[in-house]
Parts: structure tokens; C-alpha cells; sequence
């Protein structure tokens, strides 16, 4: 029974740089700042850091899995609060979780979804809506 | 700052991008997904944001890509994008604002499959001062 404040399980996406090199020739981003250590520093950042995009293509794929497929998904939206800071030779893990937050008049499902990195919070406002029906009871 | 006569101007892209199996393939198995009879949510943003990046940049409105962050992304799906889809997208700054020194600028890109709305993507961008 989905309702509000129905809780999706955690669950742990691992991030390092071989997954971000991935993703950036799967997206076509190939900011730098997202695979080479010294340009990042040299902006300013602590260290090469995630695709933001990469980040909520995750969470995005943690949503649709709980509600029944990657065609599950209406609209989908998030601020990139923080960064998800990538050191050279570890995995990050990227924690997200989520929370059945409002089920709207036409039985979409809006979900509250939070991801955090290192303790802190990555993403403001993750929020999906999705279609239900097809998920296995 | 940008050209402000360039807010609320629609930019058409000059022709449709095909989205090809290979794309989806990569996309998906970039973020572990295993269905690739569509594309990811977020895959989208393949096309949007280059043509964001095209018109943003380009002179008529005068954006430095390089001073860019993301600020935030939100998609609406009408129908998701599968391989052989000719997608056409239209762009338009919907939103401009300044903030300490920072602009912002929200570009809405539509995706649209023959001719019908596939799916319309916003993007925040913070151009920092």
C-alpha cells in the first residue's frame, strides 16, 4: 500500500572517477572539472567533483526502480546544492533515499527524494512524480 | 550581463538530432540502467543543454560558458525518447534575474518528435560574477 510517508529503502550508489569518465562521454559534458584534478583545484573546488546531471540521473534511476521502470517518470526536478567531491583512487558513496510525499488527484505519486555525500546534503528539492501502475504490489 | 533584448526570444535549433540505440546504450549503462527500450529521464539533457550552450553563447545573447554552474534541472516527460526519434528543439530564456553580482538564467529547451512535445527540460544557469 503506497501512501504519504510511505518510505523507499535507502540505498548506495558508488561514485568514482572511472564512473564519471563514463558519464561524461555518455552526456557529451565534458567539463573538465568533472575528471581532471589540477583544473578543478585550479577553480577553486577541492577536488574533481560529479556531473550534477550524473547525481540526479542517479537518484532519478533509484525513483523509477521503486515505482516500476524508467518510463515511470512525469517530472522530475532538483537544485544542486552541494557537490559531490570525487577523490582519485576511492569510491564515493552517493546515499539516497526517498519518501512517498503527496499523491496527487490524478494517483501520480510525488516523491521527496534526498541524496547526501560525505554527511551533507547534495540535492535541495529532489522531487519526482511518478506513475505507479505498472509497479509490482 | 547578457543581451537583455535576448529574454523571452525563442531559439529554434537548425535541424532535428536523431537519437541513435548507441546513445541510450552508453546513457543507461553509465547510470546502471539495464532498460534501454527507452531513454533514461534524465537523457534529455544531452540535447537540451547543448542547445542551451549554442544559443546562450552565441553572440546575439553573449553568455561566457566557462562561468557557468548548474543551479538547477527540472523535466517534464509527456513521452520518453527512444532511439530513431528526430527530436527538434526549441529554446527560449524564460526567466533572468540578478543576484549579488550573479545572474541567473532559466532556459527552457522543448523536445519536440515529430512535431508533438516530447518532453520540456529547464535549466538554472548562474553565470558567476
Amino acid at each position: 500500500m503506497i501512501e504519504v510517508g510511505t518510505v523507499i529503502p535507502e540505498r548506495v550508489f558508488k561514485i568514482d572517477r572511472a564512473t564519471l569518465k563514463k558519464y561524461a562521454d555518455a552526456s557529451g559534458d565534458q567539463n573538465p572539472i568533472h575528471q581532471n584534478e589540477e583544473f578543478a583545484k585550479s577553480v577553486g573546488l577541492p577536488d574533481v567533483i560529479a556531473h550534477g546531471m550524473f547525481t540526479m540521473a542517479l537518484v532519478g534511476k533509484f525513483a523509477t526502480d521503486w515505482a516500476g521502470g524508467s518510463g515511470t517518470i512525469k517530472e522530475y526536478s532538483t537544485r544542486f546544492t552541494k557537490p559531490v567531491v570525487v577523490p582519485a583512487n576511492k569510491s564515493v558513496d552517493l546515499i539516497v533515499s526517498g519518501v512517498v510525499g503527496e499523491i496527487l488527484p490524478s494517483g501520480l505519486v510525488r516523491l521527496d527524494l534526498t541524496a547526501t555525500s560525505d554527511g551533507q546534503k547534495v540535492l535541495g528539492m529532489a522531487r519526482a512524480i511518478v506513475d505507479v501502475n505498472g509497479k509490482s504490489k | 550581463m547578457i543581451n537583455p533584448d535576448s529574454i523571452g526570444r525563442s531559439f529554434a535549433a537548425n535541424e532535428a538530432v536523431t537519437i541513435t540505440q548507441s546513445q541510450i546504450d552508453a546513457f543507461a549503462a553509465a547510470i546502471g540502467e539495464s532498460d534501454t527500450s527507452i531513454a533514461p529521464p534524465t537523457f534529455a539533457i544531452r540535447i537540451s543543454l547543448e542547445q542551451s550552450q549554442n544559443f546562450l553563447t552565441s553572440s546575439e545573447v553573449g553568455v561566457k560558458w566557462d562561468r557557468i554552474v548548474h543551479g538547477d534541472q527540472k523535466f517534464e516527460i509527456k513521452k520518453p525518447l527512444k532511439a530513431g526519434d528526430q527530436v527538434l528543439c526549441t529554446s527560449v530564456i524564460e526567466n533572468y534575474k540578478q543576484m549579488a553580482g550573479n545572474e541567473f538564467i532559466t532556459a527552457r529547451s522543448d523536445l519536440a518528435v515529430n512535431g508533438e512535445l516530447a518532453v520540456s527540460a529547464w535549466s538554472t544557469l548562474v553565470v558567476r560574477a
